[in-house]
């Protein structure tokens, strides 16, 4: 129940420091974005480059997240291992991990001189630095995370009854996934999807220290931003804008799963 | 084909021991208070729930048995289950509900449709073919969780309270249809529930199980005729006794004596039904009846008969007339005489 007596001022005073604190920001963003010059600043070359390598990228590192996090969020919800927590632990790590030393840690694993990386090299001539799959293997890093708590959760909150049912009308476990687990977790897999994608789009510590900073391959809108704004600041604040539109979209898309109703 | 299931699983404190039979065309209700494993045993059956000892078979083919190491999965048992609460498929259609146990077993999808709309037609749900399972009445869940489970023409049907999400005059007309259908099916059937009525309406046998355990077994006549523990009796609203049985007279465990019409020995269970029991202000004068003085600890209006809680030397339930009721002017905390003819309480071996 919410208290209908008057909040002391102190904490009024400190909470509107710190909403201010959010809407400053914005507020300057909007204000110093030159509008008239802003579908010219968009479609410079560079920008545009930028913006199509983001969409690619992103939009790659969110169907790696759900095809890969899928199977791990059902398995995470489902079955019981030893060392299931140490698996939910490593998993939830990229969130809090700061995304350069992510980087670097992909750069120890996946670099021509990696663990991997250096088979990958020799046996099949791959590298990953340098190129947009690296690119798009630092945002899956980063993105795959916020799939796995989503849709591991929507699994564990579902009636396992529904599934119960299912079977004993004669499913298999695949069906059942497909026909009846899948289609009541909807919800979760979207929001999860959507997550990923945000993150893998605003992606840039692990992105540029693994992958470099190569216009047209690995330069993502982050990066763009960053380079920039000493060169073309007005260019920037576009790019940031777009970012930002972005981002607004996901939050009023998912008000209702975060914020209620109310 | 029989179902025959011997079924020993420890499920947290509950430990469940116990076997039931069933042939083709019967229908066995399983009828526990909260907690004594009613639904575990249709998990069992069902292939939901593995047992820690045992053997289920159905006719010919054995369905689970650890000590051969044999469990049949459950989507490759012939059971249909109706669960509680029905589990509705809630984004499928009621046709694709019903259509769902077919396809799954490998129907395609047109022979599927076919086989769903008969059954739509045969529960009386045309028009509501294809709605969503929110938009249904609890009796119309019913039906559809009814028909999908007959859908994939099982030999096993298994029912997990179907009438207790119901309001009461649903289920009066639900419990009808229900045991049309039921009477139409001729595989063995198994229910769970909690109401008496429900064993009564729709079933031949009933199975009393308590704390995982058949406390009682038999036909309904015989279970209603005789009843073995105090759960039973509270069910049948009658009362029942133990003690120790030495020609007409047995020494009831809370230190009565109870004369009976015909002689007995050893431990035994005495029926006391609450309508043969008489209540008088002061003792009768006469032989050949049983008087007790009691205590009336509670009375409630039932319609067109009262019951009065009594309690003295041992505690009882009799059943008298709105009438009587007045006439004895009988309030709570009144003492009272109670008489019961010797030849009106049934007696038999615990």
């Amino acid at each position: 129940m919410i208290s209908s007596r008057r909040p002391p001022l102190v904490v009024v005073a400190a909470a509107t420091v710190a909403v201010l604190f959010f809407v400053l920001p914005l507020v300057g963003l909007i204000r110093r974005t030159a509008w008239s010059t802003l579908l010219d600043d968009l479609t410079t070359t560079d920008s545009i480059t930028a913006l199509r390598l983001s969409l690619v990228c992103s939009l790659s590192a969110t169907a790696l997240s759900v095809a890969f996090g899928m199977p791990l969020a059902w398995i995470l919800a489902r079955v019981s291992f030893p060392g299931r927590a140490l698996v939910r632990g490593l998993v939830l790590l990229p969130l809090v991990l700061p995304p350069v030393v992510g980087g670097v840690a992909l750069l120890t694993a996946f670099s021509r001189r990696g663990i991997v990386g250096e088979y990958l090299y020799d046996w099949f001539g791959i590298q990953l630095t340098f190129t947009t799959a690296g690119a798009i293997l630092a945002e899956t890093f980063v993105a795959l995370p916020f799939f796995v708590i989503t849709v591991e959760a929507g699994l564990r909150s579902m009636d396992r009854r529904y599934e119960d049912a299912a079977t004993t009308l004669g499913a298999k476990p695949f069906t059942v996934f497909r026909r009846v687990t899948l289609p009541l977790i909807a919800p979760a897999v979207v929001a999860g999807a959507v997550l990923s994608w945000a993150r893998a789009l605003g992606e840039f510590g692990a992105t540029i220290t693994f992958a470099g900073n190569i216009i047209g391959r690995t330069q993502t809108l982050p990066l763009a931003v960053y380079l920039q704004l000493e060169a073309n600041p007005d260019v920037a604040i576009a790019l940031s804008l777009v970012l930002l539109a972005v981002s607004l979209t996901v939050i009023v898309s998912l008000r209702d799963r975060w914020l209620g109703t109310s | 084909m029989t179902l025959s299931a011997e079924i020993a699983v420890t499920l947290g404190t509950l430990e469940m021991d116990l076997t039931v039979e069933v042939r083709p065309g019967e229908v066995l209700a399983l009828l526990g208070p909260n907690g004594a494993g009613k639904t575990t045993v249709l998990r069992a059956i069902a292939g939901l729930q593995p047992i820690d000892r045992g053997r289920i078979t159905l006719g010919e083919r054995v369905l689970d048995d650890p000590s051969e190491r044999i469990f049949i999965r459950s989507e490759g048992r012939p059971v249909g289950v109706v669960f509680q609460d029905y589990l509705l498929f809630p984004h499928l259609t009621v046709r694709d509900n019903i259509a769902f146990g077919p396809r799954a077993r490998g129907v395609p999808k047109p022979l599927a449709d076919t086989t769903a709309a008969e059954w739509i037609d045969r529960v009386g749900l045309t028009h509501l073919a294809r709605s969503k399972p929110s938009g249904l009445s609890g009796g119309e869940a019913q039906r559809v969780a009814l028909a999908r489970a007959l859908a994939t023409d099982p030999q096993l049907l298994l029912l997990d309270e179907p009438l207790a999400a119901l309001d009461v005059t649903t289920r009066a007309t639900v419990r009808r249809d229900l045991r049309l259908h039921l009477a139409g099916f001729d595989g063995a059937t198994v229910m769970v529930t909690h109401d008496p009525l429900d064993a009564l309406a729709l079933a031949d046998h009933v199975v009393i199980l308590e704390s995982g355990s058949v406390t009682q077994a038999g036909t309904i006549a015989e279970v209603t005729a005789r009843p073995r523990t105090p759960y039973v009796a509270e069910l049948l609203g009658v009362n029942l006794l133990r003690g120790s049985g030495d020609g007409h007279q047995v020494s009831v465990d809370s230190g009565a004596t109870v004369t009976t019409g015909h002689a007995v020995s050893g431990e035994t269970l005495l029926l006391v039904r609450p309508s043969s029991i008489s209540l008088h202000v002061q003792r009768l004068d006469i032989s050949a009846r049983n008087q007790w003085h009691f205590t009336v600890t509670g009375i409630d209006l039932l319609g067109d008969h009262v019951r009065v809680r009594l309690s003295g030397e041992v505690d009882l339930v009799a059943e008298i007339t709105p009438a009587a009721l007045g006439e004895l002017g009988l309030v709570e905390g009144m003492p009272v005489w109670a008489s019961v003819k010797a030849t009106d309480i049934a007696a038999y071996p615990a």
